[in-house]
C-alpha cells in the first residue's frame, strides 16, 4: 500500500490522541475526554443517518441509558448496601430502603455490561418494532424525539429512584479504584481513546462490506431493495443497535469523565445537538462526525462560558448554514462531490426549484 | 406434437376492488416460461394495478393467482420475489448514489440473509453475472459511476438490469421505455427480446412504436377488463381497440 498524505495526517492525529495526556493540561484533558466520548455516540449517528437514512432526534436516550448504568454502580461504590446503605440522594428524598433494580448495580462487571446490553437491547426493541410497520423518516424523527422527552421526564419525575433534575453525581471509586485523582483522569481518558479507535475502525469495517452497501441501498431505495427481495428490517435495526450501544458506552465515558449524569444531558435539546455535530462534521464520514463533535463543543465552551444566551442563536445558525450550503458538512470540503453531497445538492437544488414556481 | 409447457403465471378471474371501484375486473391471464406478454391500454386501465397484484402490493379482492404451482394470491412481497419474480418500477428505481455495479451486485445477491453481507467478498458467481448483465445493457464502460449521474435511459437500462440480476423467471416490466427517445426505445426493445427464453417478461406499455418492435403476444386492457388478445397485428386491426385507444394514440 503506497503511504499517501492521508495517513501521514491520520498518524499524527493518532499520535497527537495517545501522547495527549502528556501534551495538554489536565483541563484541557477532561474537556478533550469528554468530547471523545461524545464522538462516539456521533460516530453512531453518522451510521443511521448518513449510511442508513434514518434520523434519530433521540440518540440522548441511549446515551443516558449508558450513562445511568454505570452510574448506578459508582453511586453504590464503598456503600454498605447489605446493612441498608443508601446512597444520599435516596435517605433525601425518604426512601426507606434501596428500590430492588439498584441491587445488580453493586456488582461493576454487570454495571458494565450493562452499559451496552441496556442501550443495545431498548435500541433494538424500539426500532423493530417502528420499523416493521414501516414507519420512517420525519416520523421516526418525531417519535425519537418524543421518546427523549418522556425518558427525561421520566428521570426527572422518579426523584427517589434517579436522583431526579440533578442526576447522579459525586462518585469517588470503580471497583475500589480511585476515578478522581489526575493519573485516574489520564486512564479515563486513554480507555476513551481506545474506544473511539475501536469504533473508527469497526465502523470503517463494517461500512466496506457488502452490509454497508446494503445499508446504503435501503437508504437509498427502500422499496427497490425490497423488491429485490432483501429484507431491509435486519439492516436498519442493525445500524439503530449499534448506534444505540455506541450512544452508550459514549454515555458512560462521558460519565466517568464529567463525574455526573443528568436529565439536562440526554432529553430533547441534547438529543438534537448531536445531531448537529454530525450534520456540521459531515454524516457520511467517519472523521467528520468526531471533528465535528470535537468542533462544536469546544466552541460551545468558548462561547457559552463568554456570552452563555448566545449560543443557542449559534447552534442554530450553524445548523442551518451546514444543512443549506455545506449539505456533506466540514468532511465534503475534503472530499468534493462525493455521491451523496450530489444528492443532498441536488435535493437542495429540485426545492429552490419547487419553491420558485 | 408439442405438449403446451405448463403456464409459468396464472391469473384466473382477478378483481381488485378499490372501495368500489373495480380497477382491475375479472381479469384472466397466463404466461408460459420465457414467454413475452404485452399489456397495453390507456391510461386508468388497470395496467399497473395488474403488475401491483402479481407482486403482492395490492392485493386481489377475489379470483387467484398461481406462480409455478404455488398460489401467491396472498403471500408477502419479499416471499413472492423469492419464488422468482421481479419487477421494474415505472420510475427508475435504482440506487443513486451506489456505481452501476453496486446496484447490479445487490440485486445479485444469491444468499439474502443479512449476516452473509458482513464480508468485503463478492461470490465468482454473481460477479460473473453481475459483468454479463453490465454487457447485455451496455453499461460495462460506466460500471464505477454512480447510478445518479447516469442519463434517463441508462438509469432504465440499469434497472432492466438488476430486475435480471435476480436470476427471477418473471420479469415484470412497467413502462420502460418512459421517457425514452425513438433510438433509446428500440434498444430497450432488442435488450427486453435478449432476455426471452431464460426469462418469461411481462411489458407494460402504451408506446405502440415500442409494442411493435416488441412484436409480442398482447393484452389490451380497458377499464380494469380484457378488450382483445393477439399479435400486435391483430390487436391493430380491431376495431374497438382503435376506437378506445389506438385511435386516440395515432392521431
Amino acid at each position: 500500500m503506497k503511504l499517501s498524505a492521508k495517513h501521514y495526517v491520520g498518524a499524527a492525529v493518532l499520535l497527537f490522541g495517545a501522547f495527549a495526556p502528556l501534551i495538554i493540561n489536565p483541563y484541557e484533558l477532561s474537556l478533550l475526554g469528554r468530547f471523545l466520548a461524545l464522538s462516539i455516540l456521533a460516530m453512531g449517528i453518522m451510521l443511521i443517518w448518513g449510511e442508513g437514512g434514518i434520523l434519530s432526534l433521540g440518540q440522548g436516550v441511549f446515551f443516558g441509558l449508558g450513562g445511568y448504568a454505570l452510574a448506578l454502580h459508582l453511586k453504590l461504590e464503598g456503600l454498605d448496601i447489605a446493612n441498608g446503605d443508601m446512597p444520599d440522594f435516596m435517605t433525601w428524598s425518604g426512601v426507606s430502603a434501596l428500590p430492588y433494580f439498584w441491587y445488580p448495580f453493586a456488582n461493576p462487571w454487570f454495571s458494565l455490561a450493562c452499559v451496552v446490553l441496556i442501550p443495545g437491547a431498548v435500541a433494538a426493541a424500539f426500532s423493530w418494532l417502528v420499523f416493521r410497520r414501516r414507519i420512517g423518516g420525519v416520523y421516526f424523527a418525531l417519535i425519537t424525539q418524543a421518546l427523549a422527552l418522556a425518558f427525561s421526564t421520566l428521570l426527572i419525575s422518579q426523584q427517589a429512584y434517579t436522583g431526579g433534575f440533578n442526576g447522579l453525581t459525586d462518585y469517588s471509586t470503580f471497583d475500589g479504584f480511585d476515578i478522581t485523582s489526575t493519573g485516574a483522569a489520564q486512564v479515563i481518558y486513554w480507555i476513551t481513546f481506545a474506544f473511539v479507535v475501536a469504533a473508527y475502525f469497526t465502523l470503517r469495517w463494517l461500512l466496506s462490506t457488502r452490509w454497508g452497501i446494503m445499508l446504503r441501498a435501503t437508504r437509498d431505495g427502500e422499496n427497490r431493495v425490497r423488491f429485490l427481495g432483501h429484507n431491509p428490517l435486519p439492516y436498519k435495526v442493525g445500524a439503530f443497535t449499534i448506534a444505540g450501544i455506541l450512544a452508550g458506552i459514549g454515555g458512560a465515558l462521558f460519565t466517568l469523565h464529567a463525574g455526573v449524569v443528568s436529565p439536562a444531558l440526554v432529553g430533547v435539546v441534547p438529543s438534537i445537538e448531536m445531531v448537529v455535530w454530525v450534520a456540521l462534521g459531515g454524516r457520511n464520514v467517519l472523521w467528520g462526525a468526531i471533528a465535528g463533535t470535537l468542533l462544536v463543543n469546544f466552541a460551545k465552551d468558548q462561547i457559552s462560558s463568554a456570552l452563555p444566551s448566545l449560543w443557542l442563536y449559534g447552534l442554530g445558525a450553524l445548523f442551518i448554514f451546514a444543512v443549506s450550503f455545506l449539505p456533506a458538512g466540514i468532511a465534503g470540503l475534503f472530499k468534493p462531490g462525493s455521491p451523496e453531497e450530489r444528492v443532498y445538492r441536488r435535493i437542495l437544488n429540485r426545492r429552490k426549484l419547487e419553491t420558485a414556481e | 406434437m408439442n405438449a403446451i409447457p405448463a403456464p409459468i403465471l396464472m391469473m384466473e378471474n382477478v378483481t381488485v376492488d378499490f372501495d368500489g371501484f373495480k380497477a382491475v375486473n375479472d381479469v384472466s391471464l397466463s404466461l408460459s416460461p420465457g414467454e413475452l406478454r404485452i399489456l397495453i391500454g390507456p391510461n386508468g386501465a388497470g395496467k399497473s394495478t395488474i403488475c401491483d397484484t402479481i407482486i403482492g402490493r395490492v392485493r386481489a379482492t377475489s379470483g387467484r393467482i398461481t406462480f409455478k404451482d404455488h398460489n401467491i394470491t396472498n403471500l408477502a412481497e419479499q416471499e413472492i420475489v423469492r419464488l422468482g419474480i421481479c419487477r421494474k418500477f415505472q420510475t427508475p428505481g435504482v440506487l443513486p448514489t451506489l456505481t452501476v455495479m453496486q446496484n447490479l451486485l445487490v440485486a445479485a445477491r444469491k444468499n439474502r440473509a443479512w449476516w452473509r453481507a458482513l464480508t468485503t467478498s463478492v461470490p465468482a458467481d454473481e460477479l460473473a453475472s453481475a459483468e454479463e448483465i453490465l454487457e447485455k445493457i451496455g453499461l460495462t464502460d460506466r460500471r464505477e459511476i454512480i447510478a445518479a449521474d447516469l442519463a434517463h435511459g441508462e438509469k432504465q437500462w440499469l434497472e432492466i438490469g438488476m430486475v435480471v440480476a435476480t436470476d427471477a423467471d418473471l420479469l415484470l416490466l412497467d413502462e420502460p421505455t418512459a421517457g425514452m427517445g425513438p433510438q433509446d426505445t428500440q434498444r430497450t426493445a432488442d435488450l427486453i427480446l435478449s432476455l426471452l427464453g431464460r426469462h418469461a417478461v411481462l411489458v407494460i406499455d402504451h408506446d405502440m412504436s415500442f409494442v411493435e418492435a416488441l412484436n409480442g403476444y398482447t393484452t389490451v386492457l380497458h377499464q380494469g377488463q380484457v378488450l382483445k388478445e393477439g399479435t400486435v397485428a391483430e390487436v391493430r386491426a380491431d376495431a374497438q381497440v382503435a376506437a378506445v385507444y389506438l385511435g386516440r394514440a395515432k392521431e
